[in-house]
């Protein structure tokens, strides 16, 4: 790299239009799925109208669903158990996987082999048929969903901190800070955390997106949130006799996971090269 | 240094043996995670302590996990797959037809999907950066983003709803004639050749591109070779390891799309099996089909790397 004097144009973080659009939809979701239940017309388990597979009206705005209870109402709700679970999900499957990734990178030794080793085992059984193997044995309940979900992105997850952790362990300060006689939690936590919250900030979005597909699909299969509550999932597979007329009751929670998957894949995209890249 | 490839090639091997070793041990795992006991589950009603534990001897439920464990991989590996809980078959009796069935599919799919994705992966990166590049690639983002079942519905919507080409989602189990057959297969293809194809095209665009970045390929444009002739005998060439390993890869989304699918179509397959076997709770043939499953996922991405190991000199040190 050639010397030159950072300009304030190159200081900023810029995010181009699509991000800024992108980053409102996440911004929306996020909070109907805080205070969606405060703005419901009628209580989601309702049965509010006589007619099933309801068209859109100014009375019901998303039609009413095979039951004849209010889409919309329901959408809110869903938001709640999508966003949450899958939040809850990559939360604990990166956090987990960034410590552990981590920890392998410093202390190396038999610890990495073996972690390394499981883990990329674990990897190679598919993501879905993990999550319906586990739901057999265990039984599906939001708890259950939450950890399964996280133990299937936790090896990515700590795949992809331990390559990071890994490059930056090499790098001067670390071998200063451990001449100084520094112990693993402070190498972790000080010098080799704060080198590498931005790509793996980048992560969790694509593990969310992930997240989100694997659970509406085990949603849909029937295997996820079970009624009566029901995610955006749930919604598709409960109105799916609809789809023939193609009623608003399966097409818009579809169109609501494609805006959220779509919005937060088009917002790490665009995200700043800055905060994405990898520090290599 | 040819010396090294079987070494490299029995290497990988060794490590897809012991993936698979501890896939079952986690299969298996989760299995016995089952609250409540198996034996109770199945006699129901007629759950007496006699009877119990009777049926738990039969089973060998009252033997230590490992032993368990290690009689299971016996038997998995003799071929004995087990007896389902749900109706007393054998369970190889019940996979051996839908297993067919799922291959059938998955075969129709990757014959239509390479040809179609390695074109449009490789024009893509012939003409970067121009319309038809642009559209393609937010086709792609578009299709990696939803999942499989949205596809599906659209699918519905589109070939069913709107067309009225062909019936929709209800697909009997008689097979009458080839028309039959064909429209049995329409919809489920079209669905898993978005999802597999959208992953091919995108890894094949970018094997591309980093061969058509590097400096030679540019001394072949800068000689003056035409844009087709510089990609298809300058470029290609060194493109087709990481492309077919790219193609390996993604067929191994096969496994999961063909889950989806199966359940939505009502395809006779094994994993419509597996599904239902779920709602049963049919332990032995969960774990059957599991470890199909897995087996298939780990030939595919062990292939992908041997094809990388085999293609790629550098990878070899």
């Amino acid at each position: 790299m050639a010397v030159s004097f950072p300009t304030p144009r190159r200081l900023g973080y810029h995010i181009s239009w699509t991000g800024i659009l992108a980053a409102t939809i996440v911004l929306f979701w996020a909070v109907i799925a805080i205070i969606g239940p405060w703005l419901m017309p009628h209580p989601p388990g309702d049965i509010i109208d006589f007619e099933y597979f309801g068209p859109m009206t100014g009375e019901l705005w998303f039609g009413s669903d095979y039951l004849g209870r209010d889409m919309f109402s329901r959408i809110l709700m869903g938001a709640r158990y999508t966003v949450g679970i899958s939040l809850a999900a990559v939360v604990l499957a990166c956090a987990s996987g960034v410590v552990l990734g981590m920890t392998a990178a410093v202390t190396g030794g038999w610890f990495d082999t073996i972690l390394s080793r499981v883990l990329d085992a674990l990897n190679s059984i598919p993501s879905k048929l993990f999550g319906l193997v586990m739901v057999a044995a265990v039984g599906s309940s939001i708890p259950v969903l939450i950890a399964v979900l996280a133990v299937i992105y936790l090896p990515g997850a700590y795949r992809f901190a331990r390559s990071l952790a890994v490059n930056i362990n090499t790098m001067d300060f670390v071998t200063v800070a451990r001449a100084r006689g520094e112990r693993t939690p402070y190498l972790i936590l000080k010098e080799i955390l704060p080198n590498m919250t931005g790509p793996v900030l980048a992560d969790v979005g694509l593990r969310f997106v992930f997240i989100v597909l694997l659970l509406s699909g085990l949603s849909f299969l029937g295997l996820g949130v079970q009624p009566p509550n029901a995610d955006w999932g749930s919604l598709v597979r409960e109105n799916i006799g609809g789809l023939p007329f193609a009623a608003p009751a399966v097409t818009i929670p579809s169109l609501a996971i494609a805006s959220l998957t779509i919005s937060v894949n088009l917002l790490i995209d665009n995200l700043p090269v800055k905060i994405r890249d990898r520090s290599e | 240094m040819n010396s090294q490839i079987p070494r490299l090639v029995l290497g990988r091997l060794g490590v897809a043996a012991i993936t698979l070793l501890i896939v079952s041990a986690v299969v298996f795992g989760a299995t016995q995670m089952l609250p409540g006991d198996v034996a109770e589950i199945l006699l129901g009603q007629a759950a007496t302590p006699e009877a119990v534990a009777g049926l738990r001897q039969a089973m060998h439920l009252d033997q230590p996990a490992l032993v368990q464990y290690a009689s299971w991989l016996w038997g998995l590996a003799q071929g004995d797959l087990g007896t389902s809980y749900a109706n007393s078959m054998p369970v190889a009796d019940l996979i051996g037809g839908r297993l067919l069935n799922t291959l059938r599919l998955g075969a129709v799919t990757a014959a239509l999907a390479v040809p179609l994705a390695l074109t449009l992966g490789i024009t893509s990166a012939m003409y970067r950066g121009t319309l038809y590049d642009r559209i393609v690639s937010t086709c792609i983002i578009g299709v990696i983003s939803v999942p499989e079942f949205m596809i599906a519905t659209l699918a519905v919507l589109i070939f069913a709803v709107w067309l009225k080409w062909l019936p929709a989602l209800s697909f009997g189990n008689d097979v009458q004639s080839i028309g039959e057959m064909l429209r049995i297969f329409a919809m489920p293809v079209i669905t898993l050749l978005c999802v597999i194809c959208a992953q091919m095209i995108r890894m094949t665009r970018a094997a591309m591109i980093s061969v058509l970045d590097s400096p030679y390929v540019e001394m072949a444009l800068l000689k003056g070779a035409s844009r087709p002739r510089m990609v298809l005998r300058h470029a290609l060439p060194n493109a087709v390891g990481p492309i077919v390993n790219a193609v390996a890869l993604s067929l191994s989304y096969l496994v999961g799309g063909v889950i989806i699918v199966e359940t939505v179509f009502n395809y006779p397959g094994i994993a419509r099996l597996m599904v239902d076997s779920v709602a049963t709770r049919d332990l032995p043939l969960i774990q059957s089909c599991a470890m199909i499953f897995c087996i298939g996922y780990l030939v595919l991405i062990t292939l992908a790397d041997v094809i990388a190991i085999l293609s790629n000199p550098r990878l070899r040190k």
